[in-house]
């Protein structure tokens, strides 16, 4: 063939195939956008639940007041202003009803404790001693978590703050006694997470309190401006880590770097679970400006952070959210780790960490392909079957600073990341919001889990339509009906309680684990919140794994109590409880439809 | 001596391969080395096929392996396709955007440039840092002013750099954002592979020498003006603009001398 004729030819064929790969592009960033998002035909009856903002209603009437810092922050202050909206639930009473523990982070705000008077809300903060927690002396808080650190059977409550972390021992459900003096914390740490686990298992609640902004920055004096993240991706300059062993006595003594814990990154999120397998709890790191830390237990001598081999590790993200679920229902725990998605701008994509199988500790992001990574600038995240269908759902809220409509800080904030150390990490050198919103007004996510690997939006269709800047959710069954509500903290925002109504016939059953160890010391015994439990729950050829847990998502505790949905299923075949002090116990076919309080049973020598 | 001589076509793709490799070596940039590779192979297997279908003899990959992996790097999703179609199109735009026999657009510029503004919900580029020492950036700046200096394009980098800097002057001026904010970008991985890589392409910029400060410094005006629009893309948008009119002008201008000359 001649070479001009045969150029043309080709020409002709690299023409078709340039327009089609345009073509293509176009076509797959569309199908993209829009995958897995549910038409609103429907509602209840096709995905078996509704969701309805109750907070009114219910009687809680909250708004979050975010703090005001040094004034060499002005420029920026939304952004840096912008945790503090945090929930916890709790039954702090023991009366059988979840009662929500909510913060504020203005000075001088006052925190709130919900007790809930049987469906109802009332703020007792106030005359319980859990209100007045917010001074610029001793910083702001920024969440709680709750535990029955001394085995009274009664939950106290760790409040951690940009600040000095605040530990109350609750007296009977009255009052609340500020210990964390006497306890030995920790003066002052800028925190935006904690949690209790019992990481030796000895009977007792140890703390683990993880820092965000160096702890020797005080946010309100500024000796310097040059305290921000050295990166957005690779910052290790940020607030260090306690790992607090409960002593037994009401102290605890500071045993981080001795266990090999010596991370300075920025944590946002974090939670304790036994993830490898080795039934003690290990300690999974959601970081911000970078990678997240999975510290492996050894058998409650030594943490050995293990996330580069685990792969869960390598790639430096904007951490927020850890949570945990076994959503394929095979008694694997995923983890759900949040972090930006902003279209043209920044597309990190959230994170769903599966690990592989038991003979190998790595783990596999699963996010893409299960349709559960796009989410916005991604807040807190809860798994729960919302739906009572026998599978975990997950609810993600989002939203990083709603100002101006219509305005975008993004630009500016695209550059400055861009920036080396010495130019990011100085907070001068950030260009100014001036009012300008950054991933606001962002449209929440509620995937729905077919248990066959398709996680559907259905969000807009059940009624999850807030546009708030959310931080916090916290899943609850909040009237004792056998299904979980949502409550969602939003910053500088209103607190919602999602109320939710699924179909009725289908089934549920709950649990609520109590361990045997009591005041004194008591190896062989687990604490009494039950931290670290695993429960596993057997039905109709079904089996779904839950670790009882105390933080979990952003800045947020779930109930203790542990909720399956068991779809049509008219009976249970059995529960096994392996408990954290490692005894297993197994109830044969518990009835379904109602909530089990369990106690750990003596144990067998 | 000899054995210390090499060919310089393969200059750029020795560099850019050590800048991939220091990074993820140092800092671990890769979450995994697959769509990178996918990046790669889709290139230097299109450039293969085309050039042999097309002019009847296999092109050398060196050109090729370059837009891959400068694909494979700058490009940001957490899906496989956009590695294969910005890799696929950056080389066909090679193949089908030609005047006057010469390619008009830097193939990765092009690819790149069309895969963002195609699809911006599920596709970015590499903005932030690769760490935060200064000595792997250093490392990379030298390596890079030696290796475009040894190929003779040194004047075209230093000009944009130069420009760059002068309007970043402009633009904190005009937006009233620190003037470091407006340098910060140009500390980053994505303008190490711009400057050395795309504005320096010797099939897409003019011939004089001149004639290239001119255009670069051009692109760098461009660049000020969109991102004083907050056009997140502003690089690439620019050099996607001026890059091709610069060669059309030059062709232009070539036409009409051989008549100018004919009429004296």
């Amino acid at each position: 063939m001649p070479s001009l004729l045969r150029q043309r030819i080709a020409w002709v064929a690299w023409t078709i195939v340039l327009i089609a790969s345009l073509s293509a592009v176009y076509a797959l960033n569309r199908q993209a956008e829009g995958r897995h998002l549910a038409d609103d035909e429907g509602g209840d009856t096709r995905f078996g639940f509704r969701l309805q903002e109750s907070a009114k209603a219910m009687g809680v009437d909250f708004t979050h007041q975010a703090p005001t810092f040094d004034s060499q922050f002005d420029h920026i202050m939304p952004q840096v202003a912008a945790m503090g909206a945090a929930v916890a639930v709790t039954d702090f009473n023991r009366d059988g009803w979840q009662d929500l523990y909510v913060t504020n982070s203005a000075e001088d705000s006052r925190n709130r404790l919900y007790r809930n008077d049987r469906g109802t809300f009332v703020d007792v903060a106030g005359e319980v001693g859990l209100a007045d927690v917010n001074r610029r002396a001793s910083g702001v808080s920024m969440g709680s978590v709750w535990g029955d650190f001394d085995n009274d059977g009664w939950d106290d409550v760790l409040v951690y703050k940009y600040g000095r972390p605040e530990l109350f021992r609750n007296v009977e459900g009255r009052s609340f006694t500020q210990v964390g003096e006497r306890a030995g914390l920790p003066a002052w740490v800028n925190a935006n997470s904690a949690t209790w686990l019992d990481y030796d298992r000895d009977g007792y609640l140890d703390l683990f309190i993880a820092g965000y902004w160096p702890e020797n920055v005080n946010l309100w004096k500024l000796e310097t401006t040059r305290v921000m993240p050295e990166s957005f991706e690779y910052a290790t300059n940020g607030g260090r880590k306690y790992l607090l062993r409960n002593r037994g006595d009401g102290t605890f003594e500071d045993r981080t770097d001795a266990m090999g814990i010596r991370s300075r990154r920025w944590t946002l999120a974090l939670i304790a679970a036994d993830l490898l397998g080795s039934g003690y709890p290990d300690l999974f790191l959601s970081n911000d400006y970078g990678v997240s830390e999975l510290f492996a237990n050894r058998n409650g001598t030594r943490f050995e952070d293990v996330a580069a081999d685990a792969r869960v590790g390598l790639s430096p993200k904007s951490g927020m959210n850890a949570s945990v679920g076994d959503i394929f229902n095979d008694g694997r725990l995923a983890i759900y780790k949040t972090n930006i998605t902003e279209p043209g701008q920044l597309l990190q994509g959230n994170d769903l960490w599966i690990r592989g199988s038991d003979a190998s500790i790595a783990f596999e992001n699963l996010a893409s392909s299960l349709k559960v990574d796009f989410g916005g600038w991604s807040w807190g995240a809860q798994f729960g079957d919302l739906n009572n269908d026998g599978t975990q759902d997950l609810y993600l809220t989002n939203g990083y600073v709603s100002a101006g409509e219509r305005t975008s800080y993004w630009y500016d904030f695209g550059v400055i990341a861009t920036g080396h150390s010495t130019i990011i990490g100085d907070a001068k050198n950030w260009p100014p919001m001036r009012g300008r919103s950054l991933s606001g007004y962002q449209r929440k996510r509620v995937w729905v889990n077919d248990g066959a690997g398709r996680f559907t939006d259905v969000a807009q269709v059940v009624g999850a339509t807030d546009t708030f800047d959310g931080r916090a959710v916290a899943l609850a069954d909040l009237g004792n009906r056998g299904v979980l509500d949502v409550i969602v903290a939003n910053q500088r925002g209103p607190l919602l309680i999602y109320r939710n109504r699924v179909q009725p016939d289908r089934h549920w059953i709950q649990f609520e684990l109590e361990g045997r160890a009591e005041s004194g010391f008591s190896r062989m015994a687990s604490n009494r919140s039950a931290f670290g439990a695993r429960v596993e729950l057997h039905w109709s050829g079904r089996k779904q794994v839950q670790e009882v847990t105390a933080a979990s998502g952003f800045s947020a505790q779930n109930q203790r109590r542990v909720h399956y949905g068991l779809g049509s299923a008219a009976a249970v075949d059995r529960v096994v409880i392996r408990w954290p002090s490692g005894q297993m116990q197994t109830i044969e076919k518990p009835e379904i439809d109602r909530l089990h309080v369990v106690k750990e049973p003596a144990v067998r020598r | 001596m000899n054995f210390f001589r090499i060919d310089t076509r393969f200059l750029p793709p020795l560099l850019i391969t050590s800048i991939l490799l220091t990074a993820h070596l140092s800092f671990g940039i890769l979450e995994g080395w697959e769509r990178t590779a996918l990046a790669i192979v889709t290139a230097i297997v299109a450039e293969l096929v085309m050039g042999r279908l097309t002019y009847g003899v296999w092109p050398h990959p060196a050109s090729a392996y370059i837009s891959g992996i400068s694909a494979g790097i700058l490009v940001r999703s957490p899906f496989y396709w956009p590695y294969f179609l910005t890799s696929l199109i950056s080389i066909t735009s090679k193949y089908v955007l030609r005047f006057r026999g010469r390619h008009l657009w830097n193939p990765t510029n092009f690819g790149v440039s069309a895969v963002v503004f195609l699809a911006p919900a599920t596709v970015a580029v590499l903005s932030v840092q690769w760490g935060n020492v200064v000595a792997p950036m250093a490392v990379i700046w030298v390596l890079g002013t030696v290796i475009v200096w040894r190929v003779g394009r040194l004047h075209i980098s230093a000009t944009y750099v130069l420009s760059f800097l002068a309007f970043s002057f402009v633009r904190a001026w005009w937006s009233g954002t620190p003037w470091v904010a407006n340098v910060a970008p140009i500390t980053g991985p994505m303008y190490q592979l711009f400057t050395f890589f795309m504005v320096t392409d010797p099939k897409t910029t003019v011939r004089s020498v001149r004639g290239q400060c001119i255009v670069v410094f051009l692109v760098a005006l461009l660049e000020t003006v969109l991102r004083l629009n907050e056009v997140v893309y502003a690089p690439f948008y620019a050099l996607f603009i001026v890059g091709p009119i610069a060669l059309l002008v030059e062709q232009w201008r070539d036409a009409r001398r051989p008549a100018r000359a004919t009429t004296a």
